[in-house]
């Protein structure tokens, strides 16, 4: 049994990603979905320090560094791009005109509540950046994530112990071994990796899992089949 | 004619004193007035109160401020990566009012448009909302926010004319142009200084109402 790789899942995530749709990638994991999105599926991509229509990192000497993302890493802007402040790029955020963020997360409860910004630890300052303000403002928000952590403990849990970023809103987990939507019935499970059982699943998994009707499988590269 | 254009940084930050609230714009290096940072530190001032986004990271960013203490709070959504200000923040030397991005930025906004605050959906249910007032509308939970203004708001623009009319330079506008709003002093650092007339009247992002000093970096 070998959970997904870290790019397995990026590109599980980006071939979710609605055609043409505007979407803002978190710093971190989340950022590396931009290398899998499918030729010509339209996505424009978001970065909350100011730009629209980010395209791919310019070649090795060719970097601009009045052009980064919300990560501080150099980018290019896509023909179509746009430059603005950080109210108007906040306005997109909290005003519901992004079709879905893709966050990291450390915790995420069975109804969606998200804690992705601080585990407690006060050796080191805190930081809470935009994280917040995606996650209260566009229309869908998915998680991707480890299924647990490296000490095998559950991510996915009935209440999360650390400080919350936001409740109730995380639609959807994107995990190394599963794709679950958080429902007003429960955490539904979408999608299994291939060497793993419901069983298995729910028991690396604090909340309870209900069973889709059409349950996909999870293939090792990160594509879902039927 | 109006001209606020001054000779140097140092100029540009004439007049600020110990204890007075600061912005200083800029994400990680993008629309940061590198220049008007070394030039309040030579000043000497002391007990700031510093807006920002970050907390310095390395070299000629707000970690010089830091490293030579003279920052007694910071209001910033993501002072990560930060050493100077870390070692000030674990022996308490330094107070830290963490925001969210948005509604720093948006808090920012309200000073200068003459507001007095907004309500916020962001924070609702968490550690966020802890001693703010909570205002439902339309059934909705809200959090206000305050305003922030400042003495001085130090930003880094593109070009500039003599009037202070601003333009920036791709993600380097970042809160730049909002915090050019809010400041009782505003002072920019510009890559060059052109004749009133070469602005196109479209890119012109901070008019120059809001301006009170620019200066072009030496090259």
């Amino acid at each position: 049994m070998k959970p997904l790789s870290r790019d397995a899942l990026a590109r599980m995530v980006a071939l979710h990603l609605p055609d043409q749709g505007f979407v803002n990638l978190g710093i971190g994991a989340p950022t590396h979905v931009a290398d899998y999105l499918p030729a010509g599926s339209g996505v424009m991509l978001h970065s909350e320090n100011g730009v629209l229509n980010v395209g791919p990192k310019p070649q090795e000497g060719q970097e601009d560094w009045d052009l980064i993302n919300a990560g501080k890493s150099p980018i290019s802007l896509k023909r179509g791009g746009s430059y603005f402040d950080s109210s108007l790029s906040f306005a997109m955020m909290r005003g519901g005109h992004l079709d879905v963020a893709v966050l990291g997360a450390f915790q995420v409860s069975k109804d969606g509540d998200l804690a992705n910004w601080t585990t407690g630890d006060n050796s080191t300052p805190p930081g809470i950046g935009g994280a917040i303000d995606l996650a209260v403002g566009a229309k869908s928000i998915w998680v991707m994530m480890d299924h647990a952590t490296k000490e095998g403990r559950p991510r996915i849990v009935e209440r999360c112990s650390y400080p919350l970023t936001a409740r109730k809103v995380v639609t959807r987990i994107f995990t190394n071994l599963s794709i679950l939507d958080v429902t007003v019935d429960g955490l539904v499970v979408r999608a299994l990796h291939e060497d793993m059982t419901f069983a298995a699943l729910q028991k690396m998994t604090e909340a309870s899992l209900l069973a889709s009707g059409t349950l996909g499988t999870i293939k090792q590269d990160g594509t879902v089949v039927a | 004619m109006r001209n606020v254009v001054v000779k140097d940084a140092e100029a540009a930050v004439e007049g600020i004193q110990d204890g007075q609230t600061v912005m200083v714009g800029g994400f990680g290096g993008a629309g940061l007035p590198t220049g008007v940072i070394k030039a309040v530190l030579d000043k000497g001032v002391r007990d700031l109160v510093v807006i920002s986004n970050n907390a310095g990271s390395s070299g000629d960013d707000l970690s010089l401020w830091f490293g030579a203490k003279i920052v007694r709070k910071i209001i910033c959504s993501y002072p990560r990566n930060a050493q100077q200000f870390a070692e000030q923040y674990r022996t308490g030397a330094v107070e830290l009012e963490l925001v969210p991005q948005g509604t720093l930025v948006e808090r920012i906004r309200a000073g200068g448009a003459g507001l007095g605050g907004f309500l916020s959906p962001v924070g609702v249910g968490t550690v966020f909302a802890e001693g703010k007032e909570k205002i439902t509308v339309q059934g909705r939970e809200f959090i206000l926010e305050l305003p922030l203004r400042a003495d001085f708001s130090f930003v880094k623009g593109q070009l500039a004319d003599s009037l202070g009319n601003i333009t920036y330079n791709k993600t380097a506008r970042n809160h730049c142009a909002v915090m050019a709003t809010a400041g009782e002093t505003v002072a920019i650092e510009v890559d060059r200084i052109v004749d009133v007339g070469d602005l196109d009247p479209e890119a012109i992002v901070t008019p120059c109402i809001f301006v009170d000093r620019v200066y072009a970096r030496s090259r």
